[in-house]
């Protein structure tokens, strides 16, 4: 197997470009998804505490379903119906066809649906934990509701989130190798045209592992590096 | 939509539960094992070494770049095929089975872990005074203490795994999600096929997490008359 | 459920209907995007740099060099291709899509560039010989059919075959070879079916006679073609380029670039070059 590692490399016959490219889609999905995971997550937790039993039925709904159905078969259903419901939400709301969603939008909004309701978890965890004297200090100086969410809420329950969000992003990083039927060439997806085509599948999918492995590496460090930073001004925290 | 369609549509993918069940009832027995050994390893350095590094593979990498390098990977190198492990690594199901055994390890021995690390030392040093040897310490108190500490994350490793074995129609394998994708492949009816699909693991999945709650009560401590 | 199915399905014929609308364009003004596999020898192939090449890439640029045609190729996982197709992501598909009556139902066909036609395929180590090598099965003669199959089946007995799945293959086995005492495994993948056949997963394949002969030189002396080639009835026409439904236009346009590459003998050089053999119609 030494003597195919050239294929990795970045020469003329070298697959090293377009992997760097495709791990470099990986990330950028994931990015797109997490972030679009945090809104739907945080909404999910405003819906449940609201108070309002409408709002709250169709969250606790969004978390069971998602938790419950397999994220493969969440992603083919969103990439085979995905446009279906576009068009139909599209048409609903007046827009003129036709409506198409690239394989990136398509991954993205998969893996950002399915992470929604694996971070609305974390963030409710994260929510509770805050400190009541705290909203009600916010509440006697008068903040209003969003002005307490921005500085009150928000902020320390941040901090709580933390690991579990680390968690959460991992879990969209692997998800993200699942997402190669939309077309999107994104790492799984290149090496395995890869390891077709030259019939090297282990070389292939070790070097798709090794992608992974650095891309969940990195990550950690990231999200250790923020928990210290959060913990900063909290007993125990540098400063 | 006709009624009959879906319901023959149901049966067909019925047909698939079995496989999906075997699959992830014995992911999960050969995973708890293999996480019981992994943490057992803990407790040396070279094994604490060798027990990191498969769980940051394990945890680092996606299940289905696991499930390629076993299923296409292994397959490609003459001597896999010459040796003895060949009649199971040939056999798709047993490929499946052995990706998510591995993958479920990784994950378990983590929640393993933390169970672990909640069984008080009290506890444990009773048991010795009284003269317990140290595999009915384990037996005896440390597993059952540390599996009722850890059975809430354990739970969401079930149904991870119940779902996870979906990616086993990537080989081949006619589970649930095999039989809908075939479907989906001879009749483009792909919303209808993988909605029913999704809703037969969506039912799985309430079922384990009625079960597992029912369980975490029955295990309490106050249900022995402890106080708390 | 019920409810919301059938309004996804209202969902999905106004989104076809925009489709067509969108697809009406003149042919030669617009760039025609075809989206192929990328990573099936020898039709569809990938190199590093993500340049497409193969007998398929060949085809597409000669028909739309003789119809001035700007075409545009991208690869495309097979899971979504007719999906894409029907969701109007492409103008067109080329990866050995068999024309079968199920596909035609989404989408329309060009003529075929190969001949229908499936053939065994087996490892030389199994040690298994299908009877009738290389001798013609009419699917549509019923006189002659029922013991070919029957001495096929003798053979396969005990066997596991893997096909592609949806394929004129997997249908031609599900007719002919059901409650026989023959395992049939199916894949997504039409690769994969090689991919295991030649580490010895399954004991045979079945696959069209176009794709067969790449994986035969690759494995001149491990691997065989065995028994009888089936043509005719469940095996259909072969392999065409799909467009969407009704996209008479493009599909016009493409079928004229085959009939000029058929009648002056380029379809069958090209043939030639990528598989080894005339696989191509002679005429249509």
């Amino acid at each position: 197997m030494t003597s195919e590692l050239y294929l990795l490399g970045f020469g003329p016959e070298g697959w090293g470009p377009v992997l760097a490219r495709a791990g470099l889609m990986t990330l950028a999905v994931s990015l797109s998804a997490f972030l679009l995971g945090t809104v739907l997550g945080t909404l999910t937790v405003w819906g449940r505490v609201s108070g309002n039993p409408v709002t709250r039925r169709i969250a606790e709904t969004y978390v069971v379903v998602l938790r419950g159905i397999p994220d493969l078969l969440v992603i083919f259903l969103f990439y085979f119906g995905g446009r279906q419901v576009v068009s139909l939400v599209g048409t609903a709301l007046g827009f003129e066809g036709p409506f198409d969603i690239s394989g990136f939008v398509a991954g993205m909004l998969a893996i950002g649906l399915i992470s929604g309701a694996g971070q609305s978890e974390v963030l409710r965890g994260a929510y509770q934990a805050v400190p009541k004297g705290t909203l009600e200090a916010g509440r006697v100086v008068g903040m209003s509701r969003w002005q307490l969410f921005r500085r009150v809420t928000a902020p320390q329950a941040m901090v709580t989130a933390i690991p579990g969000m680390g968690n959460q992003w991992q879990s969209v990083i692997k998800e993200s190798a699942l997402v190669s039927v939309t077309g999107l060439v994104e790492t799984m997806r290149q090496v395995s045209i890869a390891a077709g085509t030259t019939q090297e599948h282990f070389l292939f999918y070790t070097a798709a592992a090794v992608i992974y492995l650095i891309i969940t590496t990195l990550s950690d460090q990231v999200f250790r590096m923020l928990e210290r930073r959060s913990m900063a001004g909290y007993a125990g925290g540098s400063h | 939509m006709d009624t009959v369609y879906l319901l023959d549509l149901f049966k067909k993918l019925l047909g698939g539960l079995p496989l999906t069940l075997n699959l992830a009832v014995f992911a999960l027995l050969g995973g708890f094992a293999i996480a019981l050994l992994l943490n057992l390893l803990r407790t040396t350095r070279i094994g604490n070494a060798v027990a990191g590094t498969y769980i940051f593979f394990f945890r680092g990498t996606p299940l289905l770049v696991q499930l390629f390098m076993i299923y296409f990977g292994l397959a490609q190198f003459e001597f896999v095929r010459s040796s003895f492990l060949w009649p199971l690594l040939r056999e798709p199901y047993w490929c499946g089975l052995i990706a998510l055994m591995l993958n479920d390890a990784a994950y378990t021995a983590e929640i393993l872990r933390g169970g672990l690390r909640a069984v008080p030392r009290g506890a444990q040093e009773a048991a010795r005074v009284s003269g317990m040897s140290r595999l009915q310490i384990l037996r005896r108190v440390t597993l059952p203490i540390a599996v009722r500490q850890a059975l809430p994350a354990y739970s969401n490793e079930i149904i991870s795994m119940l779902k996870s074995t979906a990616l086993v129609s990537m080989i081949s394998l006619m589970d649930v999600t095999g039989i809908a994708r075939e479907a989906v492949a001879e009749t483009w009816r792909a919303v209808e096929i993988f909605l029913c699909a999704g809703l037969i693991y969506l039912v799985l999945s309430l079922i384990i997490t009625r079960a597992t709650s029912w369980a975490e009560r029955a295990l309490s401590p106050w249900q022995f008359g402890a106080r708390q | 459920m019920f409810k919301i199915t059938r309004a996804l399905a209202g969902a999905a014929f106004s989104a076809t209907l925009l489709a067509v609308s969108a697809a009406s364009a003149d042919v030669t003004d617009r760039t025609i995007v075809i989206a192929t596999e990328g990573s099936f020898p020898p039709s569809n192939m990938t190199r590093p740099n993500g340049e497409l090449y193969g007998f398929e890439i060949d085809l597409v640029n000669e028909i739309a060099e003789r119809q001035g045609l700007k075409v545009e190729m991208i690869s495309q996982a097979w899971d979504g291709m007719i999906q894409g197709l029907i969701d109007g992501k492409y103008d067109a598909i080329v990866d050995g899509v068999s024309i079968t009556e199920a596909r035609k139902e989404v989408v329309d066909f060009t003529h075929n560039y190969t001949t229908g036609g499936s053939t065994f395929v087996v490892m030389n180590a199994s040690g298994i010989d299908l009877p009738m090598d290389g001798e013609v099965a009419q699917l549509d003669d019923p006189e002659s059919i029922g013991p070919a199959v029957d001495a096929v089946v003798e053979v396969l007995a005990g066997k596991t075959v893997g096909v592609q799945q949806a394929t004129i293959q997997s249908a031609f086995l599900e007719k002919y070879l059901e409650d026989r005492d023959v395992t049939v495994r199916t894949y997504p993948n039409g690769p994969d079916v090689y991919q295991d056949l030649s580490v010895g997963r399954i004991d045979a394949g079945i696959a069209s006679v176009t794709n067969v002969p790449a994986f035969l030189e690759k494995n001149a002396d491990t691997a065989s073609a065995t028994g009888p080639i089936f043509i005719g009835g469940v095996m259909g026409a072969g392999s065409g380029l799909a467009v969407q439904k009704g996209d008479a236009e493009l599909q016009a346009a493409l079928n004229a670039g085959l009939e000029s590459m058929v009648a002056d003998g380029t379809l069958a050089e090209l043939s030639k070059k990528w598989f080894g053999l005339v696989v191509t119609p002679q005429q249509y």
